[in-house]
């Protein structure tokens, strides 16, 4: 029978704190920046232009169908090769996170905006609203409710994707468990540890989130 | 009449892929003038009816509301972004499914297109849009939010949105034919109301006997064309056409107004 020991990560906690420090940081700079990749990616997939339609839905397509893995991979040994600028890790895997998120933010924000009834926009219309004025004030204000919680759940998933990243060496709470396990020959209380810190971040931030889905439709 | 009309529609055709709605339209009324336009589902005046504030953008012809005029067809280049928006902010258009804003109270529904189009100072908004409100005689309704309304209350709340554009002309488009039979008469109400105050107005409806009585012209339409246009009371009395006798001699067997239907 193994003996745990969590006794020993306690010598660690630095490492595991300055770890989801980066973790979190990161997590708020590819939601941001996800979310005006997403913003652009739906008014592109819903423009009136033909050229701004498919430059959009290829962005969407092309980094919803290719796991993020990879593209963490190509965006720090491949791109740099391609487009010759130099990367830094931190920099590569923030983009690839961004714009990974900001393809499914895309479809979320797209879909709120055409579920919402096109008598609303023919109201805007009617009153000599140009269509910029109807999105603004008619049609968002109400498609950004319906938006919310699947652009909360996506982002949740983007918190626990920010472990990927571990991968070009960003020295997230990922990366230093495994530079701790390496040290303590401790892998099962380290893994451990680390999943519960995520479970014990994102577990209050779903019941957020459910309890804003019960709200919002109240109000509906 | 003598006097140019205030709405003047020519030649004026469309289609939606193979379907030709509009075939040759022709239809004038006159500065104060109120037209009826009836016809069995699928005639076209539903679209007739938008393409008059250019909700619906005519294939051919031309539409002229006061001094707009607006061509379509070969070689005519579409109207932009904010000339249409200009244009549609001096008609006003009432919707069957109604369209009020359901993220605003009642006041804010009637006080956005002054506000956010006529760039209203809020404090002139909110008391024009109050004064529309008590209008529709809903003056006390007006920090309560759509949702808490009835089907007639909507409706007139929607009236009065359209109504705080200070519009020249107003089209209604079916506004009675999601509203509960008890509803019908508030609504229809507050449109005569406008009429007698010289409104000038476009009517899409199946309340015959509403027409008859407030209408001065009537227009029956059916696949796309005007079959009959005239006098409200004499097309609907004495029509001239097979068509238009066959389509009111269904309102007359069964003796009452038929079940609300929904247009295209």
């Amino acid at each position: 029978m193994y003996q745990w020991d969590f006794g020993i990560l306690w010598s660690y906690r630095w490492l595991f704190l300055n770890g989801l420090g980066v973790t979190v940081g990161f997590t708020i700079v590819i939601v941001v920046c996800g979310l005006l990749f997403g913003l652009l990616g739906a008014f592109g997939s819903l423009s009136r232009f033909k050229a701004l339609r498919l430059l959009a839905l290829t962005f969407i397509e092309a980094f919803r169908c290719t796991p993020i893995l990879v593209q963490l991979i190509w965006f720090y040994y491949a791109l740099p090769i391609l487009a010759g600028v130099e990367m830094t890790p931190i920099t590569a895997s923030a983009l690839a996170l961004s714009l990974y998120g900001g393809s499914f933010y895309s479809e979320i924000i797209r879909g709120g905006i055409v579920s919402i009834d096109n008598g609303q926009s023919e109201a805007g219309a009617a009153l000599g609203m140009t269509p910029i004025q109807t999105m603004r004030r008619i049609v968002l204000p109400q498609a950004i409710k319906r938006m919310i919680p699947a652009l909360m759940n996506q982002s949740i998933i983007q918190f626990k994707n920010t472990s990927l990243v571990s991968v070009l060496a960003v020295p997230d709470l990922v990366y230093q468990s495994q530079v701790a396990a390496h040290d303590s020959y401790r892998p099962l209380e380290t893994y451990t540890a680390v999943a519960v810190a995520y479970a014990a971040i994102l577990i209050p931030l779903t019941i957020l989130v459910r309890r804003g889905e019960k709200r919002l439709a109240v109000g509906e | 009449m003598s006097e140019t009309p205030k709405i003047e529609i020519r030649s004026l055709r469309k289609s939606f892929g193979s379907n030709e709605v509009l075939k040759n339209i022709n239809l004038d009324v006159a500065k104060g003038g109120v037209v009826a336009l009836i016809g069995p589902s699928g005639s076209g005046k539903s679209t007739l009816l938008r393409c008059i504030n250019l909700l619906v953008v005519p294939d051919g012809g031309s539409v002229r509301v006061g001094d707009t005029r607006f061509a379509f067809g070969d070689g005519a280049k579409l109207p932009d972004v904010k000339t249409l928006a200009r244009f549609r902010a001096t008609t006003g258009m009432v919707f069957q499914h109604f369209n009020l804003f359901p993220h605003m109270t009642t006041l804010q529904n009637v006080m956005e297109g002054p506000v956010t189009v006529r760039r209203m100072a809020k404090a002139d908004a909110e008391t024009l849009a109050r004064a529309q409100l008590a209008k529709v005689g809903l003056a006390e309704k007006a920090n309560q939010y759509p949702a808490t309304l009835s089907g007639g209350q909507k409706q007139r709340v929607a009236i009065a949105r359209a109504l705080a554009m200070e519009p020249d002309v107003m089209l209604f488009d079916e506004a009675t034919s999601a509203l509960d039979p008890e509803l019908v008469g508030e609504v229809l109400n507050v449109i005569q109301q406008l009429a007698s105050e010289g409104m000038t107005m476009v009517i899409v409806t199946h309340e015959i006997a509403f027409a008859r009585e407030v209408a001065d012209r009537l227009v029956f339409m059916r696949d796309g064309i005007v079959v009959e246009e005239g006098p409200a009371r004499q097309v609907i009395d004495n029509p001239r056409e097979a068509a238009t006798r066959a389509f009111l001699g269904h309102f007359h067997r069964t003796g009452a107004l038929p079940p609300a239907t929904t247009a295209p």
